[in-house]
């Protein structure tokens, strides 16, 4: 039902006569008006996004869509210039206990003195709570996190030496360790291994199956409705979204991808230029 | 020179004169190595080379006020006062210059540590004119001098390296957080800004308190280079922290002893040259992550892969020699093997001297080869080994019988008993009745004399 609104809603600019979307607050995760810049550039206009509860969604577009700011966005991770994000009808910094975020592999340096399960362990921080140490009931969840990405018998290897993928399922495994019910995850299926591929594919159905909310942010558009139940299509602005099915159409492929210059990109240069 | 009773009596605290001096620089050495190793984990090395030089100005004007005020300025607690302040403005200006501008870090960071201290630099020759004041001791917050130290400085000291280590140590799990993925630490909503700034500041209280001592050029290699040297020995991060604690406290208590002893060299610069030699034998053998244990580890393996590749050339030549018979023990020509590789004269001969110092190989008269006892056996359990590999590479990784023997190539000289054994099991269908009481299985592909194409 709100596919259609937001896609009225994605038009730009938004006519101020249409009906404000709604957020019921029980949505995982509600975004409205969302605008973000980087330096005077835009990356993202007038997101507005409703995600149902308990589906597997892929977020997908171009490079340079606003994939990743979405999240970061979404987790106060970088200022928004307008509009919000609520989880669970809550602003973020009153609902982190809820959301398990999981970053780019390359975001961090692998060579650090830490082993696979320190950083799984990593998950319980926020529950430990300040200067609380990690005691062995943590460890021990941390080894049933990493049993459950299959690599149990890598806890305690030091984490430049795991492969790609096995870096990848220790980060899975650290959100695991939150147990919480939104999961964002920025590409993690990126440059990893069939198996790492299926094992992760296998995670995402369990947790979607206990109820648990994930958004992923995802490339490679073959797999995209064998995976996701729900799509977001993103390029600066929600193209379309909605079930698999139904979004994941040429026509919205098409917008998504086709057609470089549009009057969005337009108005983004003008007001660079206007500023400057 | 001085003479072993002096020594001793330096190294163990027991002369009165140096024994402030050098469990002070102890002490900062400790809270040096915890702090430093955050500060090198959040790769802030450098703003820590800033901030230390941000603090010139502060301790001139500083001396100034108390000039002013009426004292004789050198009131070791209002020196560092103005040193934490200037050291304060110098981040500040860092950090406005790095979110208001475009500019790099890096250039926020050059510019702050240069204008900063050209600033102190000017400020003291001015108030070294001031009437009233004796500047004569403030050079000594550049390059680091002990001998004026008194009780009082002591204690100052003493206190805020204990409150440091034991903030650090107290902070550990979110450091490590911040360090390590502050983009997660902050998702979980940790205030990684306040860590930053907590960190910052602890960074902060022992380039203030190592001034006097180490002076302000040098206090930033007292804060990285135990670190870097405990990061060669291990691998986990408390193991890390303690090494590098210990690394710092030696090099305090050693380089003050021996500036103690010679008193012509500054204790700073003669304790950051200890934690240096302390650096380097780390980065040369420390048997983590040093660079000869590396080096050592891969001549292990190349030679080891050499000599397997020697033995199974020589195995398959004796299988050709043998016909359809049993594969047996016999001299064969060394020009045979030549052709088995792409080996150089050199590489050939080099390999030949080491197979025969390892008791692989028998002379067997001129232009002839013979493996020894022990070499023959060894040569059929390698060739066993890599067919084994081959027929798995076959069978599940779908790779053709004509390119198998490259690719098993890579693989077979790390297979440990275990996996050989599983092999075996793997394949016992495979292999069929006539091969399983022979030692060692046919080959899967033709063995061609030419020497393959190495990859």
């Amino acid at each position: 039902m709100h596919s259609e609104s937001l896609k009225s809603q994605s038009t730009f600019p938004p006519k101020s006569t249409e009906p404000r979307p709604e957020h019921p607050p029980e949505v995982p995760l509600a975004i409205h008006d969302l605008t973000v810049a980087y330096h005077r550039k835009p990356v993202l206009w007038d997101v507005e996004l409703n995600i149902p509860e308990g589906k597997l969604v892929g977020i997908v577009g171009p490079n340079g869509a606003g994939k990743s700011t979405l999240l970061k966005a979404c987790l106060d991770l970088i200022p928004k210039t307008s509009g919000w994000a609520h989880i669970y009808g809550k602003p973020y910094r009153k609902a982190h206990q809820l959301v398990a975020y999981v970053p780019q592999r390359e975001s961090v340096d692998w060579d650090f003195p830490v082993t696979a399960l320190d950083v799984v362990a990593m998950g319980s921080y926020r529950r430990l709570g300040w200067f609380r140490r990690v005691s062995r009931k943590e460890n021990d969840r941390a080894r049933d996190a990493l049993d459950q990405v299959e690599i149990a018998h890598l806890a305690d290897r030091q984490i430049s030496q795991l492969s790609g993928g096995q870096q990848q399922r220790v980060f899975l495994a650290r959100a695991l360790m939150q147990d919480a019910e939104l999961y964002l995850m920025d590409e993690p299926f990126a440059a990893v291994d069939a198996a790492t591929e299926e094992a992760i594919v296998t995670l995402l159905r369990s947790l979607s199956e206990r109820g648990k909310t994930c958004l992923v942010v995802h490339h490679d558009l073959a797999t995209v409705t064998n995976y996701f139940d729900w799509l977001v299509l993103l390029n600066m602005r929600v193209v379309a979204s909605g079930p698999a099915e139904e979004t994941f159409t040429r026509e919205n492929l098409q917008k998504t991808y086709g057609g470089k210059l549009s009057l969005l990109e337009k108005a983004a240069e003008a007001l660079r230029h206007s500023i400057e | 020179m001085p003479n072993w009773g002096d020594i001793v009596e330096v190294l163990l605290l027991q002369n009165y004169n140096t024994r402030l001096v050098v469990l002070s620089t102890t002490l900062l050495g400790i809270a040096a190595g915890l702090v430093g190793s955050f500060l090198l984990l959040r790769k802030r090395s450098l703003m820590g080379d800033a901030l230390s030089h941000a603090t010139l100005p502060g301790v001139t004007i500083a001396f100034a006020i108390m000039v002013a005020l009426g004292g004789d300025g050198k009131s070791l607690p209002g020196l560092l006062f103005g040193a934490t302040i200037s050291g304060i403005a110098g981040i500040a200006t860092m950090l406005l210059i790095r979110n208001t501008t475009r500019l790099r870090d890096d250039v926020a960071m050059g510019f702050v540590l240069s204008v900063f201290f050209g600033i102190g630099v000017a400020t003291l020759a001015m108030v070294s004119r001031l009437p009233g004041g004796n500047a004569a001791g403030l050079q000594s917050f550049i390059y680091g001098k002990t001998a004026s130290m008194i009780q009082s400085d002591f204690i100052v000291i003493a206190v805020v390296a204990g409150i440091v280590s034991l903030v650090s140590l107290a902070l550990l799990k979110e450091f490590l957080l911040l360090c390590f993925d502050d983009g997660f630490a902050s998702s979980q909503g940790w205030p990684t800004l306040w860590l930053d700034i907590s960190l910052l500041a602890l960074v902060t209280a022992v380039t203030v308190i190592g001034l006097q001592a180490v002076g302000l050029i040098l206090v930033i290699a007292f804060l990285i280079t135990p670190p870097t040297a405990a990061r060669f020995w291990t691998n986990r991060l408390l193991p890390m922290l303690f090494l590098s604690a210990i690394i710092g406290g030696v090099s305090g208590w050693l380089g003050a002893s021996i500036s103690a002893l010679t008193p012509r060299l500054p204790a700073g610069a003669v304790i950051v040259l200890v934690a240096a030699v302390v650096f380097l034998i780390s980065m040369l053998f420390a048997p983590a992550r040093g660079v000869f244990p590396r080096i050592a580890r891969h001549s292990h393996l190349r030679r080891k892969v050499d000599r397997q590749h020697l033995l199974r050339a020589a195995y398959e030549i004796l299988e050709s020699l043998a016909g359809d018979n049993e594969v047996r023990n016999t001299p064969f020509p060394i020009a045979a093997l030549q052709l088995k590789r792409a080996w150089s004269q050199r590489q050939l001969k080099q390999i030949l001297r080491i197979a025969r110092r390892e008791d692989h190989l028998e002379p067997a008269g001129s232009g002839f080869l013979r493996l020894s006892e022990p070499g023959f056996g060894e040569a059929a359990r390698i060739t066993r080994n890599h067919r084994l590999w081959e027929r798995y590479l076959i069978k599940y990784a779908d790779i053709a019988p004509s390119h198998v023997d490259r690719d098993a190539d890579f693989v077979e000289h790390i297979l440990g008993a275990e996996l050989v054994a599983e092999l075996e099991a793997d394949l016992e269908t495979e292999i069929d009745e006539r091969e399983l009481t022979v030692p060692v299985p046919a080959s899967p592909h033709l063995i061609q004399a030419d020497p393959p194409a190495e990859a």
